[in-house]
């Protein structure tokens, strides 16, 4: 679905990223973990054309990314950004149907095929009933919602979210990933999330890439990237993946720092 | 709380005032003249079924008067608008940026000096949008923090400028001596002098800029959620952001060129629209249009009955008695009251 191949990112000579090989695959959720400053959101970035690789290349269905217009890769990825405050008073709809704008020449309107899509967009994220309310009078939760439909709006094949839980109370956070997992599982969807928080990709993500200095350190299950020994040398921390009781599901389970070696 | 349906409402509603605002003004300021004419003559005159007198009243002597403070206003409005969406801050307009100052140092080497190359009608224009560009290039250099615009940074770096570049016209207007003293006029700001063929010059500059900016509209509002935001809808920011700049650039220059400096229409015309029908631009920005020039007819009556005794006043000093008031309220004023935020 989505293939990155060999890319390198610096920033002013400063390496951000050497060598990244990735294959995301359709229909999975996958993590891109690390701790801050690794350079997910970099690799993030790069995986929609916001940023150019220094070398190597990202594709999308065999497609290079450099080759497509910014339109056209919206017509495929959709992006939940991680900052999502908005201080303007547009509506939700308003919003919603921005997702539409790949599709739409300068002076085309809004068709009923759109109004459609844009209207579907906010069942499945159960946001109707907030239709018509300003998205500069709502809470974070409420606006991620919003922008997750926007995402659905744009009718993408690939989703990437950028810390989708970082500015939310934790009753949102499950509530968000919850209905990212269901919309994957009923549409197909391919989901990409770039975290730093180890229990909430452990829960939700089937694959997960484990970036450590600038660098893919682990890639594949939860259960086979999370080792003691991988947890310890990118986290720095005394963890164990362990099935826990009241979960019923694997878990991790972090006793404390490791002393600096 | 408001709901969508009540603001679209009012839209319709602010659309419909606003055209009736326009078309009031006009006539009342094609009814100037030694002594003014009725509302009901001016009016049957602009139809072609007044008197001999009173057609050439409406029809030579205020006709063009009227016509450039209506192209004036549209595109000093519609760049205001277009200027806060972009720098997502409500304190931009030509005026305090400094682009008026920039736009009017370009004019007034043009009406200074006998160019070669071009006849001085298009030299003056011309040389105005260079200076215009460069001057809104300078103060975006000097503002940006990182990437953002704040405030604070954009109003110095605009009034600094600005300041410069009005200190240079003075200087340019100082050394020209006595023949030169209708630039001093003009820096106040001046329609009456306003003729056909500057017309013919002014409008399809003035059209232009309003058509690219309107073709960015929808643009424009994925940008004012943010750079990223937009990129991750398709839209292409930095070739759209220089579009729009250059389209501003262009058309305050377009409006300076022959009127000079008409301060503060940019900024509180698109302000009070902005807080009755919402920050959508497809909206805003083509009722800027006619905001813009109903204001500026209006201020053009104002100027010119205001004070009998002493004549006609600037232009430029009643916009500005009008808008720095509101600037002043503006800064006092909480964003979020004011519809940003």
């Amino acid at each position: 679905m989505l293939t990155v191949e060999d890319i390198c990112f610096s920033y002013r000579e400063k390496p951000v990223l050497e060598n990244v090989d990735i294959e995301v695959q359709k229909g999975e959720i996958i993590g891109i973990l690390g701790p801050n400053g690794c350079g997910k959101t970099t690799l993030l970035k790069l995986l929609n054309r916001n940023l150019h690789p220094r070398s190597g290349r990202v594709l999308m269905e065999g497609k290079d990314l450099e080759d497509l217009s910014k339109r056209r890769i919206a017509r495929h990825i959709a992006v939940v950004p991680q900052s999502n405050e908005i201080r303007f008073a547009f509506s939700v709809r308003d919003i919603v149907s921005m997702g539409r704008m790949p599709f739409l020449d300068r002076f085309q309107g809004e068709s009923s095929d759109d109004a459609r899509i844009v209207d579907e967009a906010m069942e499945k994220t159960n946001i109707k009933e907030f239709a018509d309310r300003l998205i500069n009078t709502m809470s974070g939760g409420e606006r991620q919602r919003v922008i997750i439909a926007r995402a659905l709006a744009q009718r993408p094949e690939i989703i990437l979210l950028d810390e989708p839980t970082l500015h939310l109370d934790i009753n949102h956070q499950f509530e968000v990933l919850d209905l990212v997992r269901r919309l994957s599982k009923e549409e197909g969807l391919t989901v990409v999330i770039v975290s730093h928080d180890l229990p909430m990709v452990v829960k939700y993500c089937d694959r997960m890439v484990l970036i450590h200095d600038h660098k893919v350190h682990a890639v594949g299950t939860p259960e086979d990237v999370l080792t003691k020994e991988n947890m310890r040398a990118v986290f720095n921390i005394e963890a164990v993946l362990a099935y826990d009781e009241v979960l019923k599901a694997n878990c991790v389970k972090i006793v404390g720092s490791c002393p600096r070696r | 709380m408001e709901g969508v349906a009540k603001r679209r409402k009012r839209t319709t509603t602010v659309f419909a005032a606003l055209f009736i605002i326009l078309f009031f003004f006009m006539v009342m300021d094609l009814a100037q003249a030694f002594i003014p004419l009725t509302f009901e003559e001016a009016f049957w005159a602009l139809l072609g079924r007044g008197t001999e007198t009173n057609e050439i009243i409406v029809w030579k002597m205020n006709l063009p008067r009227v016509i450039m403070a209506c192209l004036v206003g549209s595109g000093l409005g519609i760049a205001g608008a277009v200027m806060q969406a972009l720098f997502r801050n409500p304190m931009a307009s030509p005026y305090i940026l400094g682009l008026s100052s920039g736009a009017s140092l370009g004019a007034a080497v043009g009406l200074s000096f006998a160019l070669p190359f071009l006849p001085q009608m298009f030299m003056i224009p011309l040389l105005a949008f260079v200076s215009c560009m460069i001057t809104l290039f300078l103060v975006y250099f000097i503002s940006s923090v990182g990437g953002r615009v704040p405030t604070e940074t954009l109003l110095l770096a605009g009034i600094a400028v600005g300041s410069l570049l009005s200190a240079l016209v003075s200087l340019l207007t100082y050394m020209a001596g006595e023949e030169m003293a209708g630039i001093v006029y003009w820096t106040m700001g001046n329609l009456t002098n306003a003729k056909w063929d500057n017309i013919l010059v002014v409008g399809p500059l003035i059209f232009a800029g309003c058509m690219i900016m309107i073709s960015s509209s929808r643009d424009l509002n994925a940008m004012m959620l943010g750079d990223a935001h937009a990129q991750d809808l398709g839209v292409e920011v930095k070739k759209v952001r220089l579009q729009l700049l250059v389209a501003s650039a262009l058309v305050t220059a377009a409006a300076v060129a022959f009127v000079g400096v008409i301060g503060f229409v940019g900024l509180v015309v698109p302000h009070i629209l902005r807080i009755l029908m919402g920050p959508d631009n497809r909206a805003l920005l083509p009722a800027s249009i006619v905001g813009g020039a109903a204001f500026l007819l209006m201020c053009d009556y104002i100027s010119r009955v205001i004070a009998p005794n002493i004549g006609i006043l600037p232009i430029g000093v009643v916009t500005a008695l009008i808008g720095a008031p509101y600037f002043i309220y503006l800064l006092r004023r909480r964003r979020s009251e004011v519809g940003w935020d």
